[in-house]
């Protein structure tokens, strides 16, 4: 690999982009404009607490009631005791939607016991899917004040010790806080995937692959110029979003130095998967194809507008097989819950999947037909 | 004189098709050799597995004394191609693209020399997909130069080309040669390969049906040369008694068969000797052109018999 080449390469593919208004325009307005409309959505949604109807199995005990105050503390959801005998877990769902609740949540009998014995215990959220905007803050803000009780387990801590507030891992988030790092994710995925898929197959067609196979350049030194371009849009795109969440939605992520190895390996994974579905593909129009077919179902199932937890569990299983689920979470895990644990876990997948997915584009790739 | 191009029962199949179908031949360094065919007849085929673009079915290719398909990478540094349909990074000038290749190929090409060389100069700076199809094509040709290369391959370096472009692209060729570089050219313009190439083959259907210098093919398959003169059949029909050569009534002309220049004399004394009207003599050769024109056209004629049900 040499780096003259690599360089000389990287300085064509800058200017290519910057001479093409709607690259640049979809790498790095698009987000803006993403993060301005979601925010405005749920900014204006969230005008109040959320009535969050709560029944509560595990007989009013001091740890769950503790729970529901903390709840109650993000200022999300406002929370209302169901204390009709009647309802039970089973029929919990139908008197929900005969009352008008669009929302509830079921703390399990045994809740307090289990965590004390750090032992897991069930949470069950119900929302009305028409109603996404509420579900996805309620589920937000359950997973978040939950998440605070399983740090505090992973610790070794007393559960029944909440944590007080200034405690990261208890911290209030909101959806515009997990609407950053899904949106960085968001663009990691996409403007490679979109420009990837379309440049490898048009340049093959055009003869100008063929072209450079006339010339020292070698196949990888071309892929890793491509993915050193898109880490660089990545680092100002994510840098420009993150300044609008907080300045515009006042949003409180942690600009932490564990984001940089994801906004690295994202584009090293997806800047590759973008020249492997392009190679492997005859004509743009399939790559094209195939390229929508990879990239949709990562772009909405891996945590980038809700979380992931908040999916039923079969779509949840399916989201773990996406590589983006993966970069997502790890940039969750040090953004909002400067969890690095469970991000090195995270960081680990994208790389390997990102390797094996680079030998496979470098393999099928072909400058030259037979 | 050593061969830069040598080429032995060189087979290409695509599935059933045998797009080249056993040619030999080979380039003598310094040439400008033209290979001349119709569309379709190989040419781009030959050129790209010279190039090492493509893999042969079968044969033997040696460019430079190297195997292009095995060891492009060292050979690719020594030729210039430009392909038949030359595209290029659509956001970037001729400068820049230039110094891009430069870089590639560590050498120090002037980007300013190179484009007045192929006269495209003025648009230095201008976006290749703004450019036209010959200035296009000039770059691709100041690309192919910029590693100094002992070869050249132009594949169709003027098709669709004005009458101007054209000629700046001949004179580029020329200067290659004077510079001592070898040129493969291919070409369906007999008038391009006539102009510039020493040593020309003809391919049709991946076959080369003729092979020299232009006049060498024009004597080897060219009908002999005509001494003609406007006159009636009746002055025909004497030189046809008198001389024992063919004679030809054509219009208002008559053709005597000319297969030896010293003949001109003794035939114009027949004509003269006939006491029947007669002026305006000239002497006809055939042209590569007629030549390419009738060779192709007996080679479909032959197919199609051969092709016909029976
Ligand atoms: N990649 C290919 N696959 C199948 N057939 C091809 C391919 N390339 C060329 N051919 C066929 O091979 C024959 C020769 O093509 P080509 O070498 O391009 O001719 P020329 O350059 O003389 O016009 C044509 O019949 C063409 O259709
Ligand atoms: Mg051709």
């Amino acid at each position: 690999m040499n780096v003259r080449h690599i360089a000389a390469d990287f300085r064509i593919v800058a200017r290519s982009y910057f001479r093409n208004p709607l690259a640049l325009f979809f790498s790095l307005i698009f987000p803006i404009i993403l993060i301005g409309l979601f925010g405005l959505i749920f900014s204006s949604a969230s005008s109040g607490p959320i009535a969050l109807q709560v029944l509560n199995e595990d007989h009013n005990s001091p740890l769950s009631v503790q729970f529901l105050a903390e709840l109650n503390q993000t200022h999300v959801v406002q929370v209302d005791v169901v204390n009709d005998a009647s309802v039970t877990p089973a029929t919990f769902a139908t008197w929900l939607g005969q009352n008008d609740h669009s929302v509830g949540l079921v703390i399990p009998a045994g809740f307090a016991a289990n965590l004390s014995a750090n032992r897991s215990v069930n949470l069950t959220v119900y929302s009305n899917p028409q109603d996404a905007a509420s579900a996805g803050q309620v589920y937000f803000a359950v997973t978040g004040v939950a998440n605070g009780y399983n740090l505090e387990a992973a610790h070794g801590t007393v559960l029944i010790q909440v944590p007080p507030p200034q405690n990261v891992g208890s911290q209030v988030l909101t959806y515009i806080d997990f609407l950053i790092p899904g949106l960085i994710g968001f663009s990691i995925l996409t403007s490679p995937m979109f420009s990837m898929v379309d440049v490898t197959s048009s340049y093959r067609k055009e003869g100008i692959f063929r072209q450079l196979s006339l010339t020292p350049l070698t196949r990888s030194e071309w892929l890793v110029s491509r993915i050193l371009w898109y880490v660089l849009l990545t680092f100002v795109s994510a840098g420009i979003m993150i300044a609008a969440g907080i300045y515009l939605f006042s949003a409180h992520v942690g600009v932490t130095l564990g984001m940089l190895p994801f906004l690295v390996a994202g584009p090293f994974l997806f800047v590759s998967l973008g020249m492997f579905a392009g190679s492997v593909t005859k004509t743009p129009e399939s790559a094209a194809l195939i390229g929508n077919i990879i990239t949709f179902p990562m772009m909405f199932l891996s945590g980038t507008f809700f979380p992931v937890s908040s999916f039923p569990p079969g779509l949840q299983a399916f989201a773990h097989v996406l590589p983006l689920y993966y970069v997502i979470d790890g940039l969750n895990q040090v953004m909002l819950f400067s969890n690095t644990g469970l991000a090195y876990t995270d960081l680990a997948v994208v790389l390997l999947s990102g390797v094996v997915i680079f030998a496979l584009a470098v393999r099928f790739f072909k400058w030259r037909d037979e | 004189m050593a061969s830069a191009i040598e080429v032995r029962g060189l087979v290409k199949r695509y599935g059933p098709l045998a797009a080249v179908a056993g040619i030999d031949f080979s380039v003598p360094t310094g040439a400008v050799f033209a290979f001349l065919g119709p569309n379709g007849a190989g040419k781009t085929t030959t050129t790209e597995i010279l190039e090492g673009l493509r893999r042969r079915t079968d044969g033997t290719v040696r460019v430079l004394g190297l195997d292009p398909w095995e060891e492009g990478r060292p050979l690719h540094r020594r030729i210039g191609v430009i392909p038949q349909d030359f595209r290029f990074f659509e956001k970037i000038t001729p400068k820049e693209a230039i110094e891009y290749y430069r870089t590639l190929f560590h050498t120090r090409a002037d980007p300013g020399a190179l484009l007045a060389e192929v006269e495209l100069l003025d648009k230095i700076d201008a976006r290749f997909d703004t450019l036209s199809g010959g200035q296009k094509q000039k770059l691709g040709l100041a690309l192919a130069l910029t590693n100094d290369p002992e070869i050249c391959f132009l594949d169709e370096p003027t098709t669709g080309l004005d009458p101007h472009a054209r000629r700046a692209i001949w004179a580029v060729i020329r200067k290659l040669k004077r510079e001592g570089r070898t040129v493969f050219l291919t070409t369906h313009y007999l008038e391009e390969a006539e102009l510039l190439a020493d040593q020309v083959a003809i391919i049709h259907r991946g076959r080369i049906i003729a092979a020299g210098t232009p006049g060498e093919i024009i004597r080897a398959h060219g009908y002999p040369a005509r001494l003609s003169v406007e006159g009636s059949a009746e002055l025909a029909a004497y030189l046809g008694r008198e001389l024992h050569v063919p004679v030809y009534a054509e219009g208002s002309r008559v053709e005597v068969e000319l297969s030896d220049r010293r003949d001109a004399l003794r035939i114009l004394s027949a004509i003269e000797a006939s006491g029947l009207p007669w002026q305006s003599f000239e002497t006809r050769q055939d042209s590569l052109e007629n030549v390419f024109v009738r060779l192709v056209g007996q080679m479909d004629e032959g197919a199609l018999k051969s092709e016909a049900p029976g």
